[in-house]
C-alpha cells in the first residue's frame, strides 16, 4: 500500500492524505485510517444511513463513496459540529429531548438534520419527516428524534 | 463477502474524451456509485477496472430548450426534483426522483447511473418511457441518439455496447396535461417498487387524443403498454383495456414481491389512472 498515490482532502476544516485504495469506501477510511470513529457502520448497502456524512455540505452515505472520489472535496463528519466541549444546537436538542438511544444512528440523524437546517430553516414537520426518511433508528421510535429536530429550530432561531 | 480491492482499479477522467479513451480500453463507468458500491462490498463486482466520471461537468447540467429538456447523465435525484420546469413540465420524473431512496441516495443516484444499471424495478425508466425519452449515447468514434423505449433489450441487457456511455437523456416537451404515476413498495421510504406505473396523456375534450402507460417491476424490462394504450384512444370497453394491460406485463415470484399480486397491483394502478382521468370516454 506503500506506492498508492495520496487522496487528499478536507475532514472538518482540516486538511488530510490518506494513502489508500481509491476504491476504499469513505467510511472505512474515516474510521480505520482517521481515527474519526463516530460515523458508524450500519447496513453497509445504503439503506439505513447510519454512515451519512456531509460532502460539500451534501448529506451522502459513506458506505457508497469510493474515497477516490472525495478527492480535493470537504468532508464534515459527527466530529465536525461540536465546537470544542460545545455541543452544536442539534446535538443539544437530542441529549435534551432523548433523541439518542443505542447512538448508532445518531450520527447519521444529526447530520440528516444539518443538512436540512441548512437549507430549510423553519421545516415543518413533513419536511423533517422526509429529510431523515432514510435513516433508520431501532430504538426510539423516531418521536423523540423529530422533537430533539423541533428543538434544535428553536435553539437556532434565538430561543434558549 | 468483501472484496479484495486491490483486484479493482478506480481511474479518474475529468473530460467526457479521457473517458471514452478508458471505456475504449475496457474500464466502465462509476458516477454516484450508489449501485457498483453495494455490489463491490457484497463481493458480487465482476468488473474490475473503473472510470470516474463523477467529475466531468460535461455530463452535468440541465438544459432547457424550446422543444426538449436534455439533462445531464450525471443529474442527480435531487437535482431533477428541484428543478422548477422539470417539476412543471415532468412532474412524474420529479415524483420518481423525490421516492427513489432517502436524501442521501437522491444526492448521489444519477438518472444516467439509473438507466445503465437496467434494473427493471427502478424508479424512473416507467416515467421516461412515458415521456417518451431519448438516450444520447457518446463514444470515442461518436455520438448516437435512441429512443429510451427501444434501450432496454432484457434483462440487465442494454443496446449500449462497450465504450459507449449515457450523456444525456432528453425529454420532448409535448404539453401533456394528464400525468400518472404511482409507485407501489413495501415502505414509503428507501424501498425499491414491487411495481410501479407512469401514465401521460393528452386530452382532446372528453377524448383522449394520445397516451402513453409504461410500468416498472413487471416484465425483465421497464415496458410500454402500447395496446392498451390504444385500447383506450380508441374508448374501447374497459374489460378491453385490462386485458390488453395484462398482456403487456409478465411479472414474476421474487424476494420482493409475487407474480399474482404484481399482477392484481397493475390492474389496480390501471383503474386509478382511468379514474384519475375520470373514464373519459370509456364505456364501463
Amino acid at each position: 500500500m506503500a506506492d498508492r498515490a495520496p487522496v487528499a482532502f478536507r475532514v472538518n476544516g482540516k486538511p488530510c492524505a490518506p494513502r489508500v485504495h481509491p476504491m476504499r469506501r469513505l467510511l472505512d477510511v474515516l474510521r480505520e485510517d482517521l481515527q474519526l470513529t463516530g460515523t458508524k457502520e450500519g447496513c453497509g448497502e445504503g439503506e439505513c444511513g447510519a454512515c451519512a456524512v456531509l460532502i460539500d455540505g451534501k448529506l451522502v452515505d459513506s458506505c457508497l463513496v469510493p474515497v477516490g472520489q472525495v478527492s480535493g472535496h470537504e468532508v464534515t463528519t459527527i466530529e465536525g459540529l461540536a465546537s470544542g466541549s460545545t455541543l452544536s444546537s442539534i446535538q443539544q436538542a437530542f441529549v435534551e429531548h432523548g433523541g439518542a438511544q443505542c447512538g448508532i444512528c445518531t450520527p447519521g440523524m444529526i447530520l440528516a438534520a444539518r443538512e436540512l437546517l441548512d437549507r430549510v430553516p423553519h421545516p415543518v414537520e413533513g419536511e423533517i419527516r422526509e429529510a431523515l426518511a432514510g435513516n433508520i433508528c431501532r430504538c426510539t421510535g423516531y418521536t423523540r428524534i423529530f422533537a430533539s429536530v423541533v428543538r434544535a429550530i428553536e435553539i437556532e432561531r434565538g430561543g434558549a | 463477502m468483501r472484496s479484495d480491492l486491490a483486484q479493482f482499479e478506480l481511474v479518474h477522467a475529468a473530460t467526457l474524451r479521457e473517458a471514452c479513451e478508458r471505456l475504449e480500453a475496457g474500464y466502465r463507468p462509476l458516477a454516484g456509485g450508489t449501485d457498483v458500491m453495494v455490489m463491490l462490498s457484497a463481493g458480487k463486482l465482476q468488473q474490475r477496472r473503473w472510470v470516474d466520471v463523477w467529475g466531468i461537468d460535461e455530463l452535468r447540467g440541465i438544459d432547457v430548450r424550446p422543444d426538449s429538456i436534455a439533462l445531464g447523465a450525471l443529474t442527480t435525484y435531487t437535482e431533477v426534483r428541484r428543478h422548477e420546469i422539470l417539476s412543471r413540465e415532468f412532474p412524474m420524473l420529479a415524483q420518481a426522483a423525490s421516492e427513489t431512496g432517502g436524501i442521501a441516495i437522491q444526492n448521489r443516484g444519477t438518472l444516467g447511473g439509473n438507466i445503465a444499471n437496467a434494473s427493471p424495478a427502478a424508479d424512473s425508466p416507467p416515467a421516461l418511457l412515458a415521456y417518451d425519452a431519448e438516450v444520447v449515447l457518446v463514444s470515442r468514434t461518436g455520438t448516437r441518439r435512441v429512443p429510451y423505449a427501444s434501450y432496454h433489450t432484457g434483462y440487465k441487457r442494454t443496446v449500449a455496447v462497450p465504450g459507449e456511455i449515457i450523456a444525456q437523456v432528453v425529454l420532448p416537451r409535448s404539453g401533456e396535461r394528464v400525468h400518472y404515476y404511482r409507485k407501489v413498495g413495501p415502505r414509503r421510504a428507501q424501498a425499491i417498487s414491487k411495481v410501479c406505473m407512469a401514465a401521460c396523456a393528452k386530452m382532446a375534450g372528453q377524448r383522449v387524443a394520445s397516451m402513453r402507460i409504461a410500468l416498472g417491476g413487471v416484465a425483465p424490462t421497464p415496458v410500454r403498454a402500447e395496446e392498451a394504450e390504444r385500447a383506450i384512444v380508441a374508448a374501447e370497453p374497459l374489460a378491453r383495456v385490462r386485458e390488453a394491460l395484462a398482456r403487456a406485463i409478465a411479472p414474476i415470484d421474487d424476494m420482493r414481491s409475487t407474480a399474482r399480486y404484481r399482477r392484481r397491483v397493475a390492474e389496480n394502478l390501471l383503474d386509478d389512472l382511468l379514474e384519475l382521468m375520470g373514464h373519459v370516454g370509456l364505456a364501463s
